[in-house]
Order: structure tokens, then sequence, then C-alpha cells
């Protein structure tokens, strides 16, 4: 057995940045809503509009560290297996059958993986970007009459917010439960606290073994 | 290392960032520093009027001590004789009725309704002496009553029912030897109890503010910076900055908070974006009325009962009238949280004789504004119901003549005569009285401008950004963040999040009982 080192140390540290911030923002963003009381209305807005200047940040140097590693790649969805993928889950998974993607470190998303996360890169976190900077800054173009830039209310940007938010949390909801789906109930999250997970042995596909190096030079 | 190296800089940026953040929000507001020190020095003048020869002739008549006031301050009086407290009108631009002059002269509204024919008693309020009706000689400059405003003895009170004239117990040398900048005891003497008793019109202008706590006001706070009125209602050749919607509509020369606040006065950004949709005394009044009751309803129709053929009163158990032969039945309220409107500064206005449709309630004057209109902000108002007199075939408000100076005259206050008493009152402003008359639902629109509460007592965030009974809940056509959202989002939302969870629920449960099961097998 041996164990490939999968998430590298700022890919872990980002990616609990991004979930502790987005856990954050849920919360206090349905008590801006009015779906729940916790911190305090007003408290609520300040710490959601100082977590959200935070996650623009950690965005900025995700984005930054997906391209210049190209690991950018890693999201780009496929056609391929999304079918046997879906069907893992639905049937294969009850019948102890090998997951029908093989995780490597060169490809550590499964096809719907890709694709979720895609949708997320693309359009649920832009949105959400967008719209809350929208929410935010609203008032100034208004305030000095820039008027191809004027928002005549929060109506339309204050819904979209809120559908990304719901989506997130069903997001949020599916990922915290396909963790406990890889090679054993804790693999993935283990992964992802120390970077290494045992790669070997978990698909029906022939196994690749590509050293980690190997892998940087060929994205590169 | 490196790695490692590179995580505790950026976790450390973005720690370093959240502090500041939410550290900027308890700095130190400077401009406020200053303000407060500004207004900490009082200035006291250095003339001691009771000096002059001028004022220590005994006067016989009060228009002596104008004669007097005017030999050294010639040019004041035409000053004064040029403003609206002296010709109770001005010029205005009314949307929809076009240019015509607005003011207590001309107008009608819900408490005692209007002067004309009442000048007798209403004009006690007017600065000058012997309005005592339409004939008034508005050009004559020794009737300008200097000291009703600049009286700085605290002495000088007008006759009840006096058109005006001092009542006899003023000493006016006395007064006159004591002159100096208005004070609140100056100002308050009418505008505190317009409508026939304290508070009874504004809500916000009332006794209490002669000697004020800061939880009443924090401007005027005795114990505080202890502002007087003409600090904010500032004048220039006597022509004071501010004015009120119920005489008049445009949008021009009123008092603004951000004259000395700015526009943007919060340290707090997520504040300072409100101000560009919310007034400041939206949320910086949270209630008037702190100390004592104002009216809120007056019912005219009641009026007329009478014990033993006399009229009589009743008050509650507070000493409020809720009753009064004159004048009807009334409900009072107190520590009022205000209604919301959204307003750009322009009001129209009932002129009298204009018709309007008597099943539903007549706004005397509405106030403009909308969400969409980029010069309208939500501003509080008091609303001011009553049930007044108007002609049922003609379908305009009646003036009556309430007051009687003689036997005989149509003085509802005397005679209890309706009848008479319209018919006396509209030949005074000149309109046909069908004969017929009914008391109909009228509404008045009065914003709230003072008893503004120390800070922490400001509006808090969830009383407007909340789903139920927020206190913006009746204002619509806009998205208040916390206040509303798309049922259809909620729906759909909620519903995929239920089905997610149970999906995993579910999903989850199989596989638990399909691994226990191989177990088993094993």
């Amino acid at each position: 057995m041996k164990k490939e080192y999968v998430y590298q140390a700022f890919e872990r540290f980002w990616h609990w940045i991004q979930a502790a911030l987005i856990i954050f923002l849920g919360v206090t963003g349905f008590e801006i809503h009015g779906s729940i009381h916790f911190f305090g209305y007003d408290q609520a807005v300040r710490y959601h509009n100082t977590a959200a200047i935070s996650f623009l940040v950690l965005i900025v140097f995700a984005i930054f560290w997906h391209f210049t590693t190209g690991e950018w790649r890693q999201y780009l969805p496929t056609w391929k297996n999304l079918r046997a993928q879906a069907e893992y889950y639905i049937l294969g998974i009850f019948r102890n059958a090998p997951h029908p993607t093989k995780k490597t470190v060169l490809s550590k998303l499964n096809p719907l993986q890709k694709l979720v996360y895609a949708g997320l890169k693309v359009l649920v976190i832009p949105v959400m970007v967008i719209t809350g900077l929208l929410y935010m800054f609203y008032r100034y173009p208004q305030r000095y009459e820039v008027l191809s830039l004027n928002i005549g209310g929060l109506q339309v940007v204050a819904t979209l917010h809120t559908i990304g938010a719901f989506l997130l949390v069903s997001f949020f909801i599916a990922h915290l439960y396909l963790i406990t789906t890889g090679n054993t109930v804790t693999s993935n999250l283990k992964a992802m606290i120390t970077g290494y997970e045992d790669l070997s042995g978990e698909s029906g596909e022939k196994e690749i073994k590509i050293h980690t190096t190997e892998v940087h030079e060929v994205l590169r | 290392m490196k790695r490692i190296l590179i995580s505790v800089l950026v976790l450390g940026a973005l720690i370093g960032m959240f502090s500041v953040l939410l550290h900027k929000n308890s700095s130190e507001n400077t401009p406020l520093e200053k303000l407060k020190e500004q207004y900490a020095h009082k200035v006291k003048a250095s003339v001691d009027h009771s000096l002059f020869p001028q004022l220590k002739k005994k006067f016989k008549k009060p228009q002596e001590v104008t004669a007097a006031c005017i030999s050294c301050h010639n040019g004041r009086s035409s000053e004064v004789m040029h403003s609206t407290h002296w010709n109770w009108e001005r010029i205005e631009y009314i949307p929809g009725k076009g240019i015509r002059p607005l003011g207590k002269r001309n107008v009608l509204n819900n408490f005692c309704i209007g002067i004309s024919g009442n000048e007798q008693s209403c004009d006690k309020c007017h600065i000058g002496y012997g309005y005592a009706n339409a004939n008034f000689n508005f050009n004559d400059s020794l009737n300008v009553d200097c000291l009703a405003c600049h009286d700085n003895s605290n002495s000088y009170v007008k006759a009840v029912g006096g058109a005006g004239m001092p009542d006899s117990s003023v000493n006016l040398n006395y007064v006159a030897q004591h002159v100096g900048k208005p004070l609140r005891t100056d100002c308050g003497t009418c505008h505190f109890f317009g409508g026939g008793g304290n508070n009874v019109k504004h809500g916000d202008l009332e006794k209490a503010l002669f000697d004020p706590t800061r939880g009443v006001d924090v401007h005027m706070a005795s114990e505080g910076p202890d502002m007087q009125c003409v600090d904010c209602h500032t004048a220039e050749k006597h022509q004071m900055l501010g004015k009120m919607y119920s005489v008049s509509s445009m949008n021009r020369n009123r008092v603004e908070c951000e004259q000395c606040h700015s526009a943007m006065p919060h340290a707090d950004d997520v504040l300072n974006n409100h101000t560009l949709k919310v007034a400041c005394q939206t949320c910086h009044i949270p209630t008037y009325a702190k100390v004592n009751p104002t009216k809120l309803h007056w019912d005219w129709s009641t009026a007329g009962k009478l014990k033993n053929g006399e009229p009589y009163e009743e008050t509650d158990s507070n000493g409020t009238d809720v009753y009064m032969s004159i004048k009807g039945s009334f409900v009072w309220g107190k520590k009022l949280k205000p209604d919301y409107v959204w307003f750009n500064g322009t009001a129209t206005h009932y002129l009298v004789g204009d018709t309007f449709d008597p099943t539903k309630p007549l706004k005397l004057n509405e106030l403009f504004g909308s969400y969409d209109d980029p010069d309208a902000k939500i501003y509080p108002v008091k609303i001011h119901r009553a049930n007044q007199i108007y002609d049922t075939e003609n379908k305009y408000l009646i003036q009556p003549k309430t007051v009687s100076n003689k036997p005989g005259d149509g003085g509802y206050w005397k005679e209890f005569n309706w009848q008479r008493s319209a018919e006396e009152g509209m030949k005074l402003v000149n309109l046909p009285y069908s004969g017929k008359y009914g008391f109909t639902e009228t509404e008045m629109y009065w914003p709230v401008n003072h008893m503004v509460s120390p800070k922490e007592q400001a509006v808090k965030c969830v009383e407007c950004h909340t789903r139920e009974n927020g206190r913006l809940a009746n204002l619509s056509g806009f998205y208040i963040p916390g206040r509303d959202y798309n049922p259809w989002v909620e729906w759909l939302g909620g519903g995929i999040i239920v089905l997610v969870f149970a999906g995993v629920i579910v999903h989850g449960g199989a596989r638990i009982v399909i691994s226990r099961k191989r177990k088993d097998q094993k």
C-alpha cells in the first residue's frame, strides 16, 4: 500500500478556508435573508461583508494557483464515464462494485465531480461574487448618477444571490455525504486533511502509477 | 517547508484583512466630535439692552416698543415683513395646481380647520399686533412684534383671543430690556402649542423641549449641547430656514441634518449606504410624543353636546382632553412609532374650494415620492386623521366660523350651530354654501423631524429588516433584505435542500443496511 500526495498544501488550505467561509457566509447570509436569527441582523451583515471580502481574496489566490499549476484542467467536464459514474452511485455502490473511474493525482475528480465543480466555478461562484458586489456597492453609481451602472433596486440582485445560496447549501449537504463514498468511509476526508491518499486498488481500471513530481512536469 | 510558509502568509493576510475591516467600525467619528465642541461654546451677547435709554421710557402700547427697536435696528422690520412668519403665506408651486399663495392665511387643516373668521383667537400666534380679521394691514411696520421672538426674559406672553396683542400682565419695558437671539422658549410658545394645546399638531414639538433630557432630544438636551431652534433653523435677514408641509409644498428651504452631519456620517459603510434612500430621521427618531401625548384623531362630528345647556369637557385618567363640546372627540397617543412614507420634498395641498370624493379619506397634504424617485427618501411621519365638516352638495370642505366675537355672529364655540357656523364661515372665504353639511374623513401628514434620540437608541436594523411586522412593512415596490423574498425561490430552494437531504438519508441508509447484511453473510 503506497500513499500518494494528492492534495497539495495550498489546495488543502484553500479548500478548508473556503469551506469555513462558505459555511459562515451561509449562516450570516440566511440571517440577512430573514430565514434564521443567530448573530443579530447588524452583526450578521458586518460578518457577511467581511467574510465576503476575505473570500474574494482567497478566490484571487485560488485562481492564481489553479492557472500557475495547471490544476484548472482537473475541472474540465467530460462525457467519458459520466453515465458509469452515475450508475455507480445508483447501483454499483450497493453491490460493492469498484469505482468506475480511477482516482489518480493527474485526474483526482470523477466525471460527476468535474461537472459539478466546474458548474460551481464558472456559474454559481461568479454569480454570487457579482451579485454580492452589486449588493454591497449598488449605492455608488446611483449616488453619482452613473446611469449606465444604475441598479434600480435589489430585487434581481438579491433573488439571484438567494438562488445561489440555496444551490450552495444543497451542494454542501451532498458534498458532506459523498465524502464517505471513497475507498473507505473516511479516506476522502483524511486525504483532504493530510494530502495523502492510498489510491491503489480502488478501481477496476488498470493501475497507473505516476510520481507526484512527474505529474507536475506533465501538467506544466 | 515552503508550502507551509506560503500558507501561513496567506492565512496571516486574511486574518489581517478581517481585523482591519472589523476595527474600522469602531473608529472614532471625528466630525461629530468637532460638532460637539462647536456647540459647547455658547456665545453671550456683549450688548446690554437694559442700558439703552430708548428702552427705559415707559411703553404704553406694544407698538411703541417696535418703534424703539426700529430706531436702532432700522430696516429690520421690513425684513420681517417679507417673512412667512409675518405674511402667513408664501408663493408656492403646487404640483397639478400651479403657482398659488399657500399658508395659514388660506389653507385648511384638520385641527381647528382654518383662520378665516377666527383670527381673533388663532392669530395670537401671529408675529404682529392686531391681526383680528382679513383686513389686517400687513404694511404697517409698527405692528411687527419683535418681542414674540426676541424675548429672552421668558416673561412675554400674548393675550388669549387678543389677535396677537400682548397679555396685560406683560411688563413691556422689562421684556424690551431683555432681548436677544430667539430661544426655545420663544419659538415653543407658538410651535409647541399649535392646534389648541401642547403637542396637538406635530407630536415632535412640545413643551418637554423647553427643558429636555438627552433621551428626549439629543441636540436640545439641557444637560447636553442645549441647542436652540435657531441653531438649525438659521436665518438670513429674518428669513428662517425650514418650513412645514402643512403649509408648503416645494422642495426648498428645508432644514437638513446633512447641514452639519454630511450625507455619509457613519463610520460604517453599510449604514452610509442607507442614506441614499432613507432619511436620517427614519432611524434616529425611533419614537415621537416621547413625553406628552399628541393628537391622532379629531372627530368634529360629536361636538355640540351640552349638559344643562352648557358646554363641557371630559378628560381621561391622565388629564388629557378626550371630549370638548366645542371641538368634539379626540384620540391621543404617546411614545409612538412613526408611520413611514416615501417623500421627495414636494407635496400637494387641498385648497379652499377644491372638490373631492367624500367616499374615501381626503388627504389634505399628500406627500409625494416613491422608491423609483431619485429625490425621494423614506421619512417618518405622523398621520393625523379627523372627521371634519364639508358641504355635501358642493363636495368641498367647509371653513366653519368657530370663534365668536359678538353674539349672533355664528361662532360655533358659543352657538353650537353648525348650520350658522358654516354659513358665516363660507361667506368669509367667498364660497357658496348649499345649506347641507356632513362630516368626512381627512388625513394630514406631518414629517417627524425633532426629538432625535441618542445614537444608542436609534432604530435597530432588524426593526425594518424583518419578515413580519417591520417598521417598513407598509412600503412596497422595492426589495428590503430580510423583509422581502421571492416565494418561488424559497419554495424551490427549500425543496431542493429537502430532496438532497432525503436522498442522502435514503442512500446512506441503504449503504449501511447492505454493508451490515454483507458482514452478517461473512
